[in-house]
């Protein structure tokens, strides 16, 4: 257990040291990998510890951009409509908007708002006890939804284009490189407090009764739980997480759109916690890592083989690696050790472990 | 004695079907109740109603002589104190033993009571003397899903006893066990009838001679008659409706 | 007057679509309890084997034929799709009943694999095809003209309907069909062969989806994307209209139609999908399993 926690704490000083050994450009790509890691986070707690899948967690990570964006947009406006309203002809600045100029309110709403989204949704359904794949498809139909009101509401959203062109943040420049890098240490930072807190929580009672809500819902009722409220709860946390994640990605991207929120980006977000191993919290985060850089090196070469090799992960995760990489590393560690013990012990263990 | 639970003509109907049609039923504090009858007489579902699994159409349970529990939720039936234990063995697979008997503890199961709750020692000693008593002792480290069917069955009802329930639903609790497990469940429900009302549906004949003093009789979703076994033995509707339909009669 | 005439029809002839889209949906994941989320592929290679038809028929066969081309396309739209959904069938999904969650994850890939060959095969650009001229004018009626084209959507899904209920009713398979969506086991103890329903219910459903592909197209332009924007709207009609319930699955298609296009008129487009997912979320409130289902004793 104490060598698990040592390797943990060597992983995020490894990755907290990145901008000693990555290059500029290869830093970038690792903060924003390091965002939807948060994510994959937030969604293996629902999915593979509650035996919740979303596949609307786009909207709540794009909620959370857009809050900041629209801070950003603010300061880059200098007091002025931020540049897209003029264009669409908006004359004053809509009252929604106003409290987003200040950053404290800003990064708040980028938490909260994905946050009591999913507890408004959670309770409507979980209470009436739609679970399963109908959950699934109706947080799919939420997507749809958020991305054409996004898309339709252009004066207030910028359209299809998003938030972009930022110039500071608190006053520090965004293009700056040292900006950049405090940006990514606060991401390793913020993962890593992310992780430690999804920990706690899984070995804690309360992880207790959701692994419980996940085997068998309706048994947890007849022990004198009430599942709607934990289902409520850790579907919010996973939504603001992924709000956090979305305001730490527009900080290194500079950029939110609806086609980032929407329904193919969504699904991936589960396909990371899928190939990671949806049970394991770290593999969450690997899977992010691997799912995106596999993405990066492919997309941008082949993007039609990249299109097809995602969908034969899918295929592939489901069909033959249910647990993912930690899950297959797990079952080859412990084939590999039994075979270590029945060669110590020779025959006498086969009747024992048969 | 006034009765801990008393159902008064509840009725049930599944699209159409009259699953219930009227059952009047008390069951006093302390008491061993077996509810029997051939199939499709509405034992099962009688026990769901009663824990809230099913609601019923119309008609009163009443807890204590004056609750009527009809209508609430399944979690807060079992915050009253009546808890239900199901035919198929329905453990957390995942989780071990020992895991399995703390989510059972009599606690505040609220999301925020949950988050501070902590192991106290008197928690600790009551569920060691459960796995004692249930003999699961060694295995409280496994995997609950890892256990055989009998030992599933016994954890079960560990489960619910940790709750200390005031009425206690159990449906068909020795099938597939063995022939000692059997006696032992036998004699365990009668220890705990001592603290509790036991409502059991049983469809062995041979248990509950043996560990029966109240008999239901339940048939086609009416109580069709009440008493000892010696009793139910001689009532000569019962004969009818078993002979009748002599391959539920087993 | 002509207005909400031209509204109803225009709902009916929507949700019309709709319904041929979620029945295959409903058959199937009443059946075999699979989502396939490939099903809105289907849709769109029953649209690129009509494009196909259409210009095979305007490069290959007389001028004067070409506006009978749909006689050719429609059966051929159904049986590419039933061909699709049969093989997927039998290399996937039958490798994932019971498992919803995870055949949804597969089957999107799928959509993903697909959607791309489609790309590869005909272009990323949308692709237009020409109506037969006998589809361009309208019914007028009491000052309200109906389409041509949406008349002969209504008419197709109608027919759909019809043939479909008379297989299911009246004939050995489809009856074996309804037995093995009730009961499994004992239609399987009985003899019937569930593999076989299994497949042949996973075919029609996916051909039903080939020939919506094919009527779809007298409405716009076609591209590889065409089934995911139809896709969402049937599942949330088969989950309003519940599970395993056909009749439900029809009037949660007639209902949607109606509502999204009556919403569209009074608030634009994008407020229309806002208005009609509140709608959905409201009524689960009150029939959580949907409009018609069955209940079950069974704890899980």
């Amino acid at each position: 257990m104490d060598k698990k926690k040592l390797g943990y704490w060597l992983f995020f000083i490894a990755l907290f040291l990145g901008p000693l050994y990555l290059t500029e450009f290869r830093l970038a790509l690792m903060g924003k990998f390091l965002c939807f890691a948060i994510v994959a986070l937030g969604i293996c707690l629902i999915w593979g510890y509650t035996g919740i899948l979303s596949l609307g967690h786009g909207v709540y990570f794009g909620l959370g951009a857009y809050c900041t964006a629209m801070y950003l947009k603010l300061e880059a406006a200098n007091g002025q409509l931020p540049d897209f309203m003029e264009w669409s002809g908006v004359s004053a600045l809509p009252a929604f908007w106003v409290p987003f100029s200040n950053p404290i309110f800003a990064i708040g709403a980028s938490l909260l708002i994905p946050a009591l989204i999913a507890a408004i949704l959670g309770f409507l359904t979980f209470k009436n006890r739609i679970k399963g794949v109908y959950f699934s498809l109706i947080s799919q139909a939420v997507v749809v939804v958020f991305v054409t009101l996004f898309v339709a509401k252009q004066d207030w959203t910028g359209g299809t284009n998003g938030l972009t062109n930022f110039t500071t943040f608190l006053g520090f420049s965004l293009a700056s490189p040292l900006v950049q890098i405090a940006l990514y240490m606060m991401t390793v930072i913020i993962l890593g407090a992310s992780f430690a807190l999804a920990a706690a929580l899984t070995n804690s009672r309360v992880g207790r009764v959701l692994s419980a809500v996940r085997d068998g819902e309706n048994r947890v009722r007849f022990l004198g739980f009430n599942p709607t409220s934990y289902k409520v709860f850790v579907y919010s946390l996973s939504a603001a997480l992924a709000g956090l994640a979305g305001t730490l990605f527009v900080l290194q991207v500079g950029l939110i759109s609806p086609a980032m929120m929407g329904i193919i980006p969504s699904i991936e977000m589960v396909l990371w916690a899928a190939v990671g191993g949806r049970h394991s919290l770290i593999g969450a985060i690997l899977g992010a890592v691997i799912v995106n850089s596999a993405k990066s090196f492919f997309s941008e070469a082949y993007p039609d083989i990249w299109s097809i090799f995602l969908g034969l992960l899918f295929i592939i995760v489901v069909m033959f690696l249910p647990n993912g990489i930690v899950g297959a590393f797990e079952s080859w560690n412990e084939k590999r050790e039994k075979a270590k013990r029945k060669g110590g012990t020779a025959d006498a263990a086969d009747s024992v472990v048969s | 004695m006034q009765p801990i639970l008393s159902c008064r003509d509840v009725r049930v109907s599944f699209n159409g079907f009259q699953a219930l049609q009227g059952v009047n039923l008390d069951v006093l504090p302390q008491e061993v109740r077996f509810l029997i009858g051939p199939n499709g007489a509405g034992k099962t579902t009688l026990l769901d109603v009663v824990c809230g699994k099913t609601k019923a159409s119309d008609g009163e349970v009443l807890y204590r002589q004056t609750e009527n529990i009809r209508k609430l939720q399944e979690h807060e039936i079992v915050h009253l104190g009546i808890t239900r234990k199901f035919q198929a063995p329905s453990i957390f697979a995942n989780l071990t033993v020992w895991e399995n008997l703390e989510l059972s503890l009599k606690q505040k199961r609220g999301l925020w009571s949950v988050m501070r709750a902590k192991m106290t020692g008197e928690d600790k000693g009551k569920m060691e003397a459960m796995l004692l008593r249930i003999g699961l002792m060694e295995q409280r480290h496994n995997l609950a899903g890892m256990l055989a069917h009998g030992q599933k069955q016994w954890l079960e009802i560990g489960m619910q006893l940790m709750q200390n329930p005031e009425i206690l639903l159990l449906d068909e609790p020795i099938a597939g066990m063995s022939e000692t497990e059997r006696h032992k469940t036998g004699e365990l429900i009668h220890e705990i009838s001592e603290t509790c009302s036991v409502l059991i549906v049983e469809h062995d004949m041979e248990f509950v001679r043996n560990f029966s003093k109240q008999v239901t009789v339940m048939h086609e979703g009416k109580v069709l008659c009440e008493g000892t076994m010696s009793e139910i033995q001689q009532n000569e509707q019962v004969a009818e409706v078993y002979l009748g339909r002599r391959e539920s009669a087993c | 007057m002509a207005v909400v005439i031209t509204q109803l029809f225009n709902g009916i002839s929507l949700g019309s679509i709709l319904l041929l889209i979620a029945l295959g949906l409903a058959i199937t994941f009443g059946l075999m309890n699979v989502i396939n989320m490939a099903h809105g592929e289907f849709i769109m290679a029953g649209a690129y084997t009509t494009y196909v038809v259409q210009q095979a028929f305007s490069h290959y066969v007389p001028a004067a034929l070409f506006n009978y081309y749909y006689i050719v396309a429609i059966p051929l739209s159904f049986l590419i799709g039933a061909l699709l959904g049969f093989v997927l069938e039998k290399t996937l999904i039958r490798f994932l009943y019971h498992r919803p969650l995870d055949s949804l994850l597969a089957t999107w890939g799928v959509s993903l694999i697909l959607q791309q060959v489609a790309r590869s095969i005909f272009g990323a650009p949308n692709v237009a095809v020409t109506a037969p001229a006998w589809l361009d004018s309208g019914l007028t009626i009491a000052g309200a003209v109906l389409p041509y084209k949406r008349l002969f959507i209504i008419a197709l899904v109608t027919i759909c309907m019809v043939t479909l209920y008379l297989y299911l009713d009246k004939t050995a398979a489809g009856r074996k069909m309804r037995a093995v969506t009730m009961n499994r086991s004992m239609a399987s103890s009985l003899g019937v062969s569930t593999k076989k329903v299994d497949a042949t219910a996973f075919a029609i459903g996916s051909g039903l989806a080939g020939i919506a592909g094919c009527a779809l197209t007298v409405l716009g332009p076609i591209g590889s994307t065409i089934g995911t924007y139809y896709i969402v709207d049937a599942f949330m009609i088969v989950i309003l209209g519940g599970i395993g319930s056909l009749i439900g699955t029809v009037f949660g298609a007639l209902s949607v139609g109606m509502l999204g296009t009556v919403a569209e008129f009074w608030s634009g487009a994008s407020m229309a999908k806002v208005i009609v997912f509140v709608a959905i979320i409201a009524f689960l409130q009150f029939k959580p399993a949907g409009l018609l289902s069955a209940r079950t004793r069974s704890l899980e």
